[in-house]
């Protein structure tokens, strides 16, 4: 089996100049997307060309000098945003070309066929699984990053005068946000030693019971901790719709903007801004 | 006429699709910012009920128009444990799971019409409709 799988290697690499300009353009038949075409012409060919080394590696040398290749270049097509449909039809048609080539310069002959079928099936085969296993880790491995990144943007207490500091909410408030809100808020309080937290909610689109439940726990957590909350960014449709809600927020100081929230929050702790006399 | 799109319910993230496919459609109806709100509130509960009691369910936003008046419709269907006591769950400040208790009956309040089927151990549809005046 190993000489046959080196014999189709070898072939490979004898014609690779001739398969690989008709391979592209296949490639470009079947790329819907645009995202083939997109590249320059250079890059067109040395992708490709990098793609059919890459499948010539698993045909020909070690496991492990393949899964190296693999990695970087799934990254790469993943970075190139080609989608994973495109991938294994170019697999695919590879290696109906080669076949097709193969047949036309009486490689392979009829008593043969049946052979290189099933050389070509364990060719191929554990090749498109690596290539979808490897896509989809770059994918979760993203995923996981933005994840974090969109948590580091999550919460965070700014202290914007002495006592009184200032929460900027800005976007949707899911379960996990809510728990961080939470702590960040905690932590904070105390660690800038506020007597006011401002929550400034304008940048929250939607403001249902949920979130609404989530504000009033933090706000009552607050309150233990012995500091007051304030909500402000209060727009005029969130406020509708919160009173026909039927939510309570009774407990809490409120107001429309931030500016009229930081006024109210210094009158609180007694102080004042004003305007120096020249 | 109709024209429908829907957004399946499978994680809190879907959540946030079901709600903005509503105010996309809602924005195209001409609904103004404060009805704007009030769509996305109604979706963004009936969305989350989906996720929190069903597990997983659909939301469907459909346009309706009925006696020369356009609106939009939010259908919420799931194939979960279905509610035991509606006229409870429709009362203010009745919550099982520690909530505000104003999902429900908030709901039926942000619509104009509102309509609920729910069957123990079969699901539950909910048809809200907003009109356009």
């Amino acid at each position: 089996m190993n000489t046959m799988n080196e014999k189709v290697a070898n072939f490979i690499h004898e014609h690779l100049d001739d398969i690989l300009p008709d391979w592209q353009e296949k490639l470009s038949g079947i790329d819907e997307e645009g995202s083939f075409q997109m590249l320059s012409a250079d890059m067109r060919r040395q992708t490709s060309r990098e793609f059919a080394e890459l499948m010539l590696t698993n045909l020909s040398e070690s496991h492990q000098a393949y899964e190296n290749r693999l990695n970087d270049f799934s990254e790469k097509v993943v970075r190139l945003g080609w989608s994973i449909t495109f991938v294994t039809r170019a697999v695919d048609l590879f290696a109906e070309h080669i076949f097709l080539v193969m047949e036309e310069k009486g490689f392979i002959n009829k008593d043969d066929v049946r052979a290189y079928v099933e050389v070509f099936a364990n060719w191929l085969r554990p090749m498109r699984n690596s290539i979808i296993e490897a896509y989809s880790k770059t994918w979760e491995r993203t995923v996981s990053l933005q994840k974090i990144a969109l948590q580091e943007l999550s919460a965070s207490l700014i202290p914007v005068f002495d006592k009184i500091s200032v929460m900027p909410l800005v976007g949707t408030i899911d379960t996990e946000r809510a728990k961080l809100i939470m702590e960040n808020l905690l932590q904070g309080v105390v660690k800038h030693r506020a007597e006011v937290v401002l929550l400034d909610i304008t940048g929250v689109p939607v403001v249902d019971t949920m979130v609404a439940h989530h504000i009033i726990q933090a706000a009552d957590a607050v309150r233990l901790v012995g500091a007051k909350c304030m909500l402000v960014g209060i727009r005029p449709e969130i406020a509708q719709t919160i009173v026909t809600l039927g939510i309570n927020l009774n407990d809490f100081t409120t107001t429309s903007t931030l500016q009229r929230g930081v006024e109210q929050a210094l009158a609180l702790t007694d102080r004042k801004i004003v305007e120096v006399e020249e | 006429m109709s024209n429908q799109s829907s957004v399946e319910i499978l994680t809190e993230w879907d959540i946030v699709a079901a709600r903005q496919l509503g105010r996309n459609v809602a924005k195209e109806l001409g609904f103004g910012t404060v009805d704007q709100a009030r769509i996305t509130t109604a979706i963004s509960e009936l969305a989350r009920n989906i996720y929190l009691y069903a597990g997983q369910g659909k939301i469907e936003i459909q346009r309706v128009t009925e006696k020369g008046l356009n609106g939009i419709m939010i259908i919420a269907t799931d194939n979960g444990p279905g509610i035991p006591d509606i006229r409870k769950v429709m009362e203010d400040g009745f919550s099982t799971s520690g909530g505000l208790g104003a999902g429900l009956p908030g709901v039926k309040r942000l619509m104009d019409d509102f309509r609920i089927d729910t069957n123990l151990g079969e699901g539950t549809d909910i048809r809200a409709t907003k009109w356009l005046r």
